[in-house]
């Protein structure tokens, strides 16, 4: 449990950080804060507007107390307002994650499904030629960017079947299940493709690893029939990297794939990073990267706990 | 260095991706020199969207530009920025990720929480919010990327570091008293290039992937100079009239990565197997 | 007798297609029910390829059988050709009609599996039910002697320590009654006691069950102890084979005799050197001299790495060394032998006491000690070559590579046996004897009076070690060196130490004269030492069952051990007083 704990510990130091980290590289911006705060509508204010303004965001004030009264207004909930949508920010977030949420939910799953079983498969034929074919696949997927991936998706639904991907406002899936999915189902198989790759290269890798050391052998020894030795003995232990691996894999994607959300025109957190980005809504880029950093350390957090049931090495620290 | 050279080329992925890494570092050289079929920024008008043919074997654009001259300048812009930027995260992540290793204790803290910092962040995200700050280019994205891989090479480095730290030859320098920047240099250093040069193979290949997604976004190389991303991303509202704007710059950007991921394997396989289990 | 196994003719190879190297050739042997047979080799003798390739798991290594027959007696009457058996067919003879132990209990087991489970899977390959099963684990434990078993069945295999793994590995191979045993070096990776325990176990279960066992060693000591018959192997070819009182006494091939005049016979203190220089009428002065060396790191627990205390590695050691003298440092892991000397050479800080080390000349450098290390593969740095390895001491105390310099370099490689174009070679193209003979060298650049010999020929095979021991003693009259020779084998230590201090739980424990304290050991833990020593002389002797555990070092913060008492035995041998209720 020791492991698990020093692990809370550093959450929310390294989360500090994090929001440090945040709150100065929007300092940073190039122009005076005003301009960082409202965006480009500030040209128009008069000396006087822009004195009041500065006075109500105490941006008169020293840095580390505009620090302390931004983190304390981040605590509660409280990340400003965006002036593109003229709402909170967090509202406009939250209405923009359910999407991401599923994509990346959508994407992990498909290749966790394809992923693991063809990197073991591969493993146990190493050297044959149907390893040979799984590597070329999964290097291939991987070398692909997935923009590249989806706009081969688009080119051969449009130019081959006369398909155009529907877009336009996110679907909830309790609404319209099928409508969702036919929303989401080819950004998620563009994502999941690069997705599976990765796994699956992972997963053969471990596997070959796990199924050259001596407790296979003494498995084997023991008379356990093939299959049981490769799904009970080694798997298990090969699937610390594929966790880690999947767990930044998720968590990236929870940040919004931006490249593929453009493409396909849905309205996730990562296009709407972007356009805020381009339009100059700090805030809103603000919240968005703290609240995309907040959700990659729980994933991160929820990593550690999968290596804890995993293995009881790192469950139950060495020998004391 | 020539039996390691034969072993790499006698190794398949190691061959290929050999010749295609060589192949697109010719084209940019020749893209840099000004080598290329057509001048790729001048417009013939009455030539726009052509297909393939004898004159222009990619086709033109919807300004009349030659595709293949296009990409071949946006081959060389998409390496330049490659290059720099995992060339400044190798240097600086070497630096931190060996210091942190060797001094330890307050440094190896301040600078290994420094990482997890910026390793909170999805790699995107983090370059993105770089260039809000700076603002985007070509010199940002170089900046941005090599910001955003500069942890991974500081973990990269610091774990083996560390564990050469413990091997007996480092102890037994230590009894001769050797001093700390012999047993650096010739100790650590050189044997960890290796795994760095695996890892500056494989950060080139997400290197050229992050560049051509951030021009896609129009956030890196800015027109009217060319690169993959400008490129495809130009492509999309043509795609149905002509989809060799679309076809030529995506295998580009495709086999270029493959070409880096081939050759990090192949060394990787040659230089470090016990590195499988960390590769991602 | 009947006969259990029966190999003929068997060749094995590895690699694909047509680009198979033959490991072994021509092997023949065979095994009757209930028999011992050890076949012993060195490294890359073939052995372990031979065990492996009984039960096939030969095949999961890349090896392929490529002729011959293995004939197994199956315990249903039938006789089976191992060699062309499918798959399928050889995992219902794996288990249950073969079982097998290995050299690494610490990797051998599954790390995220219980124990119990581990061995449970073996009844329940044999059809058992799931209460069966567990009921049976139960037995299987106890009867490795494994003390409180119910509990022990839901431990993960990094609970448990070396010694009590393999027993686990012993209760799991054991499992299913198999008619036949291979035990590949089951005591290599365990301290001399714990082998010793290991070694009873497996011939009083096998005296139990009438099993056949294959005993596969590079230890001909642990031959004499337990083998009925022996099967010397070299380069992957059987040189001899006969009963082993034959083999032992009247072994007619050249290499056997070689590797019994090798391996180091234990003699209780009859053979150990005569050259000891305390015994001159001129004694010299003590060239390094240690007193109250102690050696502690904290130790900490919990999330504030709250500190519980101290580890007391080294607690108060005294000894010195004169010029030309050898002082053994016998121990077995964790009693502090090795971080004494780390202390000395300043690889770990003392907590107190005090050490001086003299050069002899004026002429001699600085730095008046230098170690070699124990693995000859990890103390060269295998990026340099030999040139920069031997440079790198000269460098470090600031001198020039001189014309002189280059001159004693290629004068030491000579001296320790190295080719003469050595110099631009790199690590990985010599042996692990060469390796050793390098690190020696490099030692010896800076004309050190004392050498600080850590477990520096424990890695080694036994004929290499001879060689490698030779060289120490030739180097040491030479050179008037001063060893401290920190080692775990008795054979070794009685052939080169003029003395010994025997470390348990970081104090020394007997110091003295070399003959005095092996012939004559007094400290009950020397005793056990000394018992736990495998020699030839001692034929299948009932190794003593003992099931001690190894004393805890973690001390409260701020404990002071009383000091020591010692009581003198002979003009050079010091026993320390036991306390009467061993607490």
């Amino acid at each position: 449990m020791n492991y698990l704990l020093r692990r809370l510990v550093t959450f929310p130091l390294v989360m500090l950080g994090v929001s440090i980290l945040v709150f100065v590289a929007i300092r940073l911006v190039p122009g005076d804060s005003i301009t960082a705060m409202l965006g480009t509508e500030a040209g128009l204010l008069t000396p006087d507007q822009r004195q009041a303004l500065a006075a109500y965001f105490g941006l008169d004030q020293g840095w580390l107390v505009q620090y302390g009264k931004w983190l304390s207004g981040v605590v509660s909930g409280d990340l400003g307002l965006s002036v593109t949508y003229g709402k909170p920010v967090l509202d406009v977030i939250l209405q923009r994650f359910p999407l991401t949420l599923e994509l990346a939910f959508l994407s992990m799953v498909i290749a966790l499904c394809c992923g693991v079983p063809l990197g073991v498969f591969a493993a146990t034929r190493n050297g044959r030629g149907s390893d040979l074919g799984v590597r070329i696949f999964a290097m291939i997927g991987q070398s692909t960017p997935s923009f590249v991936i989806g706009l081969g998706i688009i080119y051969v639904l449009s130019a081959g079947f006369g398909i155009l991907p529907s877009m336009g406002e996110y679907i909830p899936f309790a609404q319209d299940p099928l409508g969702n999915l036919s929303q989401l189902i080819l950004p998620a198989l563009t994502l999941g493709l690069s997705f599976t790759a990765s796994v699956t290269r992972i997963s053969r890798s471990a596997m070959l690893d796990v199924l050259s050391d001596d407790y296979v052998r003494t498995a084997r020894s023991k008379g356990v029939p093939k299959r049981k030795v490769i799904w009970r003995h080694a798997l298990p232990n090969a699937l610390i990297p594929v966790v880690t691996l999947s767990g930044v894999e998720f968590g990236y994607l929870l940040g919004g794939a931006v490249l593929v959300e453009q493409i396909f025109a849905l309205p996730g957190l990562g296009r709407m990073t972007l356009e805020a980005i381009l339009q100059r809504d700090y805030a809103l880029v603000q919240g968005a990267v703290l609240f995309v950093a907040l959700n990659f350390m729980i994933v991160n957090l929820l990593v550690d706990l999968a290596y804890v049931t995993l293995d009881p090495r790192i469950r139950l620290g060495g020998r004391s | 260095m020539r039996s390691f050279l034969k072993r790499l080329l006698g190794h398949s992925s190691g061959r290929i991706g050999a010749f295609i890494v060589c192949l697109y570092l010719a084209i940019a050289l020749a893209a840099w020199v000004g080598i290329t079929p057509y001048d790729p920024l001048k417009q013939f008008r009455i030539d726009r969207l052509q297909g393939p043919s004898a004159a222009h074997w990619m086709g033109t654009d919807m300004f009349g530009r030659d595709v293949m001259s296009r990409l071949m300048i946006g081959i060389g812009q998409s390496f330049l920025v490659a290059f720099s930027s995992v060339g400044i995260a190798a240097l600086v992540g070497t630096l931190l990720g060996l210091t942190a290793a060797w001094f330890g204790r307050l440094w190896d803290g301040v600078v290994m929480r420094l990482m997890d910092v910026l390793l909170a962040f999805p790699a995107i995200l983090l370059a993105l919010l770089f260039i809000t700050v700076v603002g985007p280019g070509t010199f940002t994205s170089i900046l941005a990327i090599a910001f955003v891989y500069t942890p991974i090479f500081t973990r990269v480095v610091r774990g083996p570091a560390l564990s050469i730290r413990a091997r007996d030859f480092v102890d037994a320098a230590r009894t001769f008293g050797s001093s700390t920047s012999y047993i650096l240099t010739r100790h650590l250093m050189l044997n960890l290039v290796a795994p760095l040069t695996v890892q500056v193979t494989l950060a080139l290949a997400w290197s050229l992937l992050t560049e051509s997604g951030l021009s896609f976004l129009g956030l890196g190389t800015q027109p009217p100079n060319s690169s993959l991303g400008l490129m495809l991303a130009d492509s999309i509202n043509l795609m149905e009239m002509a989809p060799w704007l679309l076809i030529f710059p995506g295998l580009t950007v495709m086999l270029g990565i493959l070409g880096f991921n081939l050759l990090g394997d192949a060394l990787r396989d040659l230089l470090d197997p016990r590195m499988r289990r960390a590769a991602a | 007798m009947t006969q259990l196994l029966s190999v003929q003719n068997l060749s094995v190879g590895f690699g694909r297609g047509d680009n198979i190297k033959p490991i072994i050739r021509d092997v023949s042997f065979t095994l009757d029910a209930g028999e011992t047979l050890a076949i012993v080799g060195e490294s890359g003798s073939g052995k372990s390829v031979t065990a492996l390739s009984i039960n096939r798991l030969i095949d999961y290594g890349g090896g392929r059988i490529l002729d011959g027959r293995i004939d197994f007696a199956a315990s249903n009457g039938r006789a089976l050709d191992l060699a062309t058996l499918q798959e399928n067919q050889l995992e219902r003879i794996r288990g249950s009609e073969i079982g097998m132990i290995f050299q690494e209990p610490m990797t051998s087991l599954n790390p995220v599996v219980t124990i119990g489970r581990q061995i449970e899977e073996v009844f329940r390959l044999q059809g058992k039910s799931g209460s069966e099963a567990r009921t049976e684990t139960l037995q299987a434990l106890d009867r490795v002697r494994i003390a409180d078993a119910a509990r022990r069945l839901s431990y993960y295999p990094h609970q448990l320590s070396g010694g009590m793994l393999q027993r686990v590995m012993i209760a799991m191979a054991l499992a299913a009654s198999p008619r036949l045993l291979i035990a590949d070096e089951p005591t290599t990776a365990l301290d001399v006691s714990v082998q010793a325990q290991i070694m009873a176990l497996l011939s009083e279960l096998q005296r139990e069950t009438g099993t056949g066992l294959i005993f596969i060693t590079h230890d001909l000591g642990l031959v004499a102890g337990i083998a009925d018959r022996v099967m010397v192997m070299q380069a992957g070819q059987v040189v001899e084979q006969g009963a082993a009182d034959h083999i032992l006494d009247h072994a007619q091939h050249p290499y056997t005799q070689h590797l019994l005049k090798a391996v180091p016979h234990f003699t209780n203190g009859n053979h150990v050197r005569e050259d000891a220089p305390r015994l001159a009428p001129s004694a010299a002065k003590a060239c390094l001299s240690v007193e109250g060396l102690t050696v502690r790191f904290p130790a900490t627990a919990g999330l504030l790495r709250r500190s519980i205390g101290a580890i007391h590695a080294v607690e108060s050691v005294d000894f010195d060394i004169l010029p030309g003298e050898t002082l053994a440092i016998v121990g077995e892991s964790g009693s502090g032998k090795s971080t004494t000397a780390r202390a000395l050479l300043g690889l770990v800080n003392p907590t107190r006491g005090t050490f001086r080390a003299d050069a002899q000349q004026a002429t001699q450098s600085q730095k008046p000690m230098q170690m070699v290390f124990q693995n000859p593969y990890a103390s060269l740095n295998p990026r340099l070559d030999v040139q920069s390895l031997l440079s790198e001491p000269v460098l470090a105390a600031g001198q020039r590579l001189t014309r002189d310099i280059q001159a004693r370099m290629t004068s030491l490689l000579e001296r320790v046996g190295l080719p003469s174009d050595s110099l631009t070679r790199y690590p990985h193209e010599f042996s692990g004897g060469q390796r050793q003979r390098l690190c020696i060298a490099r030692a010896l650049m800076l004309d050190p009076s004392i050498l600080v010999l850590d477990e520096a020929v424990s890695a080694l095979d036994v004929s290499v070690q001879a060689r490698v021991l030779d060289l120490l003693i030739d180097l040491q009259k030479e050179r008037n060196l001063a060893y401290l020779f920190v080692s775990h084998d008795m054979a070794v230590v009685e052939r080169i130490a003029h003395r010994i201090a025997v470390l348990y739980g970081g104090q020394i424990v007997e110091i003295g004269e070399a003959r005095s304290v092996l012939s004559n050991p007094q400290h009950a833990y020397t005793r056990k030492l000394i018992a736990a020593v495998p020699t030839i002389e001692r034929r299948r002797e009932r190794f003593e069952l003992n099931t001690d555990a190894v004393p805890t070092l973690l001390r409260p913060a701020g404990y002071e051990p009383p000091p020591a008492e010692w009581s003198t035995l002979a003009q050079d041998h010091l026993v320390r007083i036991q306390p009467a209720a061993n607490a």
